[in-house]
């Protein structure tokens, strides 16, 4: 890992190098957030949490991310359970099909779900004969985003239980352990932090899902826009504090996460399975 | 090499043969079919389903009315440029990302781990938030694009825009693809190059490269495949004229205005199509890389 800088000057240039990189690709955008935030002072940035439809984008947001994290996660825990504690055939078309959201275009993630419920979706009339709403709804918005994150949990869980193995399991059962405590007493602690960071990506993705909520959602203010659509929103109609505002939120959101991830990376290296691959 | 082991798949636990395994475990642990059954509904239901209307919308149209559909001037022009600037983007991805993980990995220097954390911003930053943000950094008003300016170089609203979004988006797959690879890369084998009176470039051409140009690959096609299918991030700073900056996401969204569900999914379908066959192909060049890098 040492020993191969032989000339410093090359190592300091390497180094000034990706920091210029860095600095003006990835750190300049998270800085001028703030900025434009703040560019009117602290009192109309304040201003800019009074909006009624911001606070109903956020209660929204909240809402969605409730719905769909909790949903996920424990798919991924079954989904984990099926493939790393059992062999049966089919299993690397299933895990292709667990990861396919990731090679997906968000707005492809939208657009299946307007085939399927939109007005002129195979399920469109019925939907709307028997009174029920999925297109520009909650509902909608909800399953969008778990499309969207569906292979976040289950990405993180499934290498990790892989690895583990099944001995402690099954020394559980043999003493008279029955199924649910075997997952609860040991593989759920065997698991926890791997489950935490999983949840913790899934959840900065699902609050933050931009393109497939905007093909579902309808755009209805104060209804059926979560906090990113509403950025949107603020940023068409030239209300640039309002909408880096609501966007400084959802930095320190995205910042929040990062700092989580970077910690449980540090701490629980050994059991993560996004840092033992490395 | 530890790089070539990577590739042979998941580490089994425990030494029994597949057979006896498969047989001790189905015997002991309970909650098969229990697990499985809720993991494949919940998939037909929220990934399955959905991507059989996706598969099989467009063919309303018909043959001859899919083609129609997707050699529209308009949805050509997106195509293209939503492909062409994702390569662009990656390719040119790969030299920064191969400095700042060379650098991450190599050096030792105060706030390392800062700077490593730094590399997942762009995942962590909702889209919506670095689209704004990058078309306020590169719109003719803002520090960067006023700047460009002044050399008569137009960045927002333009294809130029794009490139810069895809560039954001994708640096961090490049530079966690190629990390691992440095980290774990045998010193032993470079201190042999050296001892054998190989010079820095030598080493880093002849030894290094090849045992790197799999993670490297795989790295810059995640890239292209997350860049292809990009929209938020995009959206804001491309300006969106047609034929000129209007990406193929976008056409998605303007057909489903104009409930023509079966265009938009055939754009859709394509686009799927075009990413999974790139990733399956750079897939089987990865394979051949990590067989050369190894002999």
């Amino acid at each position: 890992m040492t020993g191969s800088i032989r000339l410093p000057g090359l190592a300091l240039l390497m180094l000034a190098g990706s920091l210029l990189v860095l600095g003006l690709l990835v750190l300049a955008p998270l800085g001028v957030v703030f900025s434009e935030a703040f560019a009117k002072g602290l009192p109309s940035y304040l201003a800019a949490f009074r909006d009624p439809d911001g606070g109903a984008a956020i209660r929204l947001t909240l809402l969605v991310a409730a719905i769909s994290v909790p949903l996920n996660a424990a798919f991924g825990l079954a989904a984990a359970w099926a493939i790393a504690k059992f062999e049966f055939r089919g299993k690397a078309a299933l895990l292709a099909l667990i990861d396919l959201p990731f090679s997906m275009s968000p707005v492809v993630s939208g657009l299946v779900w307007v085939l399927l419920f939109g007005a002129q979706g195979w399920f469109g009339t019925f939907v709307s004969d028997h009174g029920l709403k999925i297109m520009f709804s909650t509902t909608g918005l909800v399953l969008a985003t778990i499309t969207v994150t569906l292979p976040f949990v289950a990405r993180e869980l499934i290498p990790l239980m892989q690895d583990q193995g099944t001995d402690e399991e099954a020394a559980a059962v043999t003493l008279g352990a029955g199924g649910f405590t075997v997952f609860r007493r040991i593989t759920l602690p065997n698991v926890k932090w791997a489950l935490l960071y999983g949840v913790l990506l899934c959840n900065a993705r699902a609050m933050g899902e931009f393109g497939a909520v905007s093909v579902v959602s309808g755009h209805i203010r104060g209804l059926t826009n979560t906090l990113p659509l509403h950025i949107e929103a603020l940023y068409n109609d030239y209300d640039f504090v309002g909408a880096f505002a609501a966007a400084s939120l959802l930095a320190s959101l995205g910042l929040v996460t990062l700092a989580a991830k970077s910690l449980l990376e540090w701490r629980f290296a050994d059991e993560l399975a996004a840092v033992r691959r490395r | 090499m530890p790089a070539g082991t990577a590739t042979l798949g998941p580490p089994l636990s425990g030494p029994p043969p597949a057979r006896t395994a498969r047989h001790r475990r189905r015997a002991v642990l309970p909650g098969f079919g229990l697990s499985l059954g809720l993991t494949l509904a919940f998939l037909s239901a929220v990934v399955l389903l959905p991507l059989c209307a996706l598969a099989l919308r467009p063919w309303e149209l018909g043959p001859a009315g899919i083609v129609r559909s997707l050699t529209e001037p308009r949805v050509l022009a997106s195509l293209r440029l939503s492909f062409g600037l994702s390569v662009l983007a990656a390719a040119v991805n790969a030299p920064l990302g191969l400095l700042i993980a060379w650098t991450l990995t190599r050096f030792r220097f105060p706030g390392r781990r800062l700077i490593d954390a730094l590399v997942d911003l762009p995942f962590a930053l909702p889209t919506a938030v670095a689209g704004i943000a990058l078309t306020a950094l590169y719109a003719p008003t803002g520090p960067f694009g006023a700047l460009a300016a002044k050399i008569g170089i137009k960045t927002a609203y333009s294809p130029l825009g794009i490139f810069i979004a895809l560039l954001f988006i994708g640096l961090p797959f490049v530079v966690r693809q190629i990390e691992p690879v440095l980290q774990d890369f045998d010193s032993d084998v470079e201190e042999a190059a050296r001892t054998l009176g190989a010079s820095d470039l030598q080493r880093f051409v002849r030894v290094i490269l090849p045992a790197l140009a799999p993670a490297l690959v795989g790295g810059v096609s995640l890239a292209f495949a997350r860049g292809v299918g990009e929209y938020g991030s995009v959206i804001f700073i491309a300006g969106n004229m047609p034929m000129k900056s209007e990406i193929a996401p976008l056409m998605i969204v303007t057909r489903l205005e104009q409930y023509d569900y079966a265009g938009a999914a055939a754009i859709g379908l394509v686009m799927v199509a075009i990413s999974f066959g790139a990733l399956a192909a750079v897939n089987a060049v990865q394979l051949r890389l990590a067989k050369l890098g190894r002999a």
